[in-house]
């Protein structure tokens, strides 16, 4: 499917979550200032109809409350979400419910979607009872029976009746999947959806979910903490760091031309599996700050190689240094390749 | 060097047909069958297959660290050339805390929570050296700690005071400070980040090459293997596929199950390996592994012998340091494809 940059499925502006921290007793009854963890901070970016978006970053660093913002799941603090034109932010509950159905989400673990008491096709079909209640219960259980064919569960009857302990991990996150595309989503969120399977089952996987979205026109928002694995099925990447987006580009262009000292840390760290190519770059130094009182300025300054005064200081504007390419570093320029 | 069978002066640890079984309801199942290799003295030595293949029963046999319903039903465990199988439990449990140290996916379920961490290492260290005094075993706490680059000032702290990566290295830095020889790390860098875990894996390079440590890296991740084993070894269905050298082995796998493992791994950099080689099946059933070669029912390669008779695991033609256990490396049917 051809992609237009201009047609964005969602805008995604200023996004900003904060979870307030339990207080212990004697904050509570002595007053003080309420604390905050920053999840999410002023996060902007779109996601185009037919694409596959990327949202990478290490544990913490706000992919899946970002993900879970962008289909409607969690109030925001601030910021606007903008699914086909209409602004989630401000939509009521009634309103909410009858999107619910465009958008679907995968989880790491396939159990959070699959009923243990249940078969798996009475799971995969339950959604369909909630969102097409008008559907009769033949109808509901062919198109359960075509869903379980089409994510390979074949033979399906044989499929239908199981639970999901008499099947592997792999067998249950298809199943997930049925469950996710039998309503018909317009945008899948995909929270880490491999990142439970064995190798030889996420080769597989990957390659089953990028046929879906070929055969029905989906939209995914695949999170994932493994920059290898988004090179399978991501077509644009967004990199996050500590509740900030960092950079934002097309795959290809992210990996070879990395803006952002953060981006490029964490591509260097990512294993590569040719022992000739053993790497030798140094790690940053330092651990992950705390989300609760992020550090001032680029919250990556404390552990850049390169940072300067300013960093400490002036929060990095998110800006355009190459064609659809955005960062967020104020010396992102010394990483432009010369010609640029 | 060539191993011999009675195990040359770099062998540390031999490992001779090996069996673990576990007796479940359904019957026993044999989780570790006829396994046969050397750990030699000083190497990194990373074990690789699918989830369930039996690769942290091994690891746990080869510190005797089973107990019902699994037991060691067969085979002989040489440490520096003595039988521990006839070790009594009290020189067993004397011999798993000085010599041997493990490293689990999350060390918080093996340090205590309410010691701190210098009361660990103190305590390890007086467990097996009562004559130490506490002032000795902390200064040597002290000293190690700051080795493995972690402030000395966080020895008094409590182990959910530690990052995930703090925690690991301490649980390394135990096995240190009793000067073990070996290191068995079971998936020791699985639930942490990209960079913390290459910080890790930097730092069992450098615990090798300062204190001469020989470490059995357990892992699903293939990647890491590749980043810093020297030989590797690949399990499949509670038996060992192939054994060797990790270039030789990565540059031309004998085994298909290794070859189709390895061609299913996800390669970060962009122009190598764009697509991902798909393995059907899935593993056996271990209560009732197939007759013959137990890959023989996934194996692109299968012959008529295959299902009938199984093969031994036999050095490869003209490279004694590769063992494959596969048909079409034995010398009945060597290029038996060929002619087929
Ligand atoms: N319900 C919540 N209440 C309080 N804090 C939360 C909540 N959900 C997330 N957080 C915090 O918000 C920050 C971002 O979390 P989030 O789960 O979005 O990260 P992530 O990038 O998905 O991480 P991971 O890779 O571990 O899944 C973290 O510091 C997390 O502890
Ligand atoms: N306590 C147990 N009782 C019965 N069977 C067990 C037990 N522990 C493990 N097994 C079985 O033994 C086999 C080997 O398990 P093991 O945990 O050693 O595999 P593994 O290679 O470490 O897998 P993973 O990559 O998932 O950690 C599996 O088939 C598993 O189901
Ligand atoms: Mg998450
Ligand atoms: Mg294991």
């Amino acid at each position: 499917m051809n992609i237009d940059p201009n047609d964005n499925l969602v805008e995604v502006r200023n996004l900003t979550k904060w979870f307030p921290v339990q207080r212990g007793l004697l904050a509570q009854v002595f007053g003080g200032t309420r604390r905050f963890v920053h999840a999410v901070d002023d996060v902007s970016f779109e996601i185009r109809r037919g694409e596959v978006f990327g949202l990478a970053g290490e544990s913490g660093s706000g992919k899946t409350t970002t993900g879970r913002a962008v289909v409607g799941l969690t109030p925001v603090t601030s910021g606007r979400v903008i699914f086909d034109g209409i602004d989630l932010t401000t939509l009521g509950g009634t309103g909410m419910r009858s999107l619910r159905r465009a958008m679907q989400v995968i989880f790491q673990d396939p159990m959070a979607s699959l009923n243990p008491r249940m078969s798996l096709g009475r799971s995969i079909g339950y959604g369909l009872e909630i969102h097409n209640p008008e559907m009769d219960a033949d109808a509901r259980r062919a198109a359960v029976v075509e869903m379980l064919e089409r994510v390979g569960l074949a033979p399906a009857n044989y499929f239908y009746n199981k639970f999901p302990h008499q099947t592997s991990g792999g067998q249950r996150q298809r199943a997930a999947i049925a469950r996710a595309l039998v309503t018909q989503p317009e945008l899948v969120l995909a929270d880490e959806p491999i990142a439970m399977a064995d190798v030889s089952v996420r080769a597989l996987l990957l390659d089953l979910m990028n046929e879906l979205k070929r055969d029905f026109n989906l939209t995914y928002l695949f999170i994932t903490h493994d920059l290898a694995t988004a090179k399978y099925i991501c077509d644009r990447v967004g990199i996050m760091y500590l509740g900030m987006m960092a950079e934002v580009a097309e795959l290809r262009e992210l990996y070879t031309h990395p803006l952002h000292p953060y981006s490029q840390a964490l591509l260097a760290a990512v294993p590569v599996p040719d022992p000739h190519q053993r790497r030798t770059q140094p790690m940053p130094e330092g651990e992950i700050p705390n989300p609760i009182s992020p550090p001032t300025g680029c919250r990556f300054h404390p552990r850049c190689p390169i940072a300067g005064e300013v960093c400490a200081q002036e929060v990095p504007a998110f800006r355009e240094l190459r064609p659809a390419h955005r960062v967020a570093c104020h010396y992102a320029e010394r990483f432009l390749p010369s010609g640029d | 060097m060539v191993t011999t069978p009675g195990g040359g002066k770099d062998t540390l640890v031999q490992i001779r047909d090996l069996s673990v079984t576990y007796h479940t309801r359904l019957g026993p199942l044999s989780a570790v069958s006829g396994v046969s290799f050397d750990i030699r003295r000083g190497e990194i030595l990373g074990l690789v297959g699918e989830s369930g293949c039996g690769k942290s029963t091994l690891g746990r046999a080869l510190m005797r660290m089973v107990a019902p319903p699994a037991e060691i039903s067969q085979g002989q465990l040489l440490f520096d050339g003595e039988d521990i199988m006839a070790y009594d439990g009290e020189k067993m449990r004397d011999f798993r805390g000085r010599r041997v140290s493990m490293i689990f996916q999350d060390p918080l379920t093996s340090l205590n929570p309410v010691q701190r961490v210098d009361e660990h290492v103190v305590e390890a260290i007086q467990v097996h050296e009562p004559q130490t005094t506490i002032r000795v075993a902390l200064n040597r706490a002290r000293t190690l700690i700051q080795t493995l680059g972690i402030r000395a000032n966080r020895l008094r702290d409590y182990p959910h005071q530690l990052s995930g990566g703090m925690r690991q290295r301490v649980m390394a830095g135990l096995g240190l400070v009793l000067n073990a020889d070996l290191i068995v790390a079971d998936e020791a860098t699985t639930s942490l980040d990209v960079i913390v875990e290459a910080k890790l894996l930097d730092e069992f390079k450098r615990l090798r090459d300062e204190f001469n440590l020989t470490i059995l890296l357990i892992t699903h991740n293939i990647a890491l293997v590749a980043q810093i084993a020297d030989r590797i070894a690949v399990m499949y269905a509670g038996q060992m596929a192939e054994v060797g050298d990790v270039v030789t082995v990565f540059d031309d796998p004998c085994h298909p199950y290794t070859e189709g493992l390895l061609r299913s791994v996800p390669n970060v950099k962009l122009n190598e390996r764009e697509v991902l080689y798909k393995m059907g099946g899935e593993p056996p059933n271990l209560t009732h592994p197939p007759m013959g070669c137990r890959f023989h029912p996934r194996c692109p390669m299968a012959m008529p012998i295959c299902s009938a008779e199984e093969p031994a695991l036999l050095p490869v033609v003209g490279d004694v340091e590769h063992l494959v256990h596969c048909w079409l490396h034995q010398p009945q049917t060597r290029g038996a494809e060929a002619q087929a």
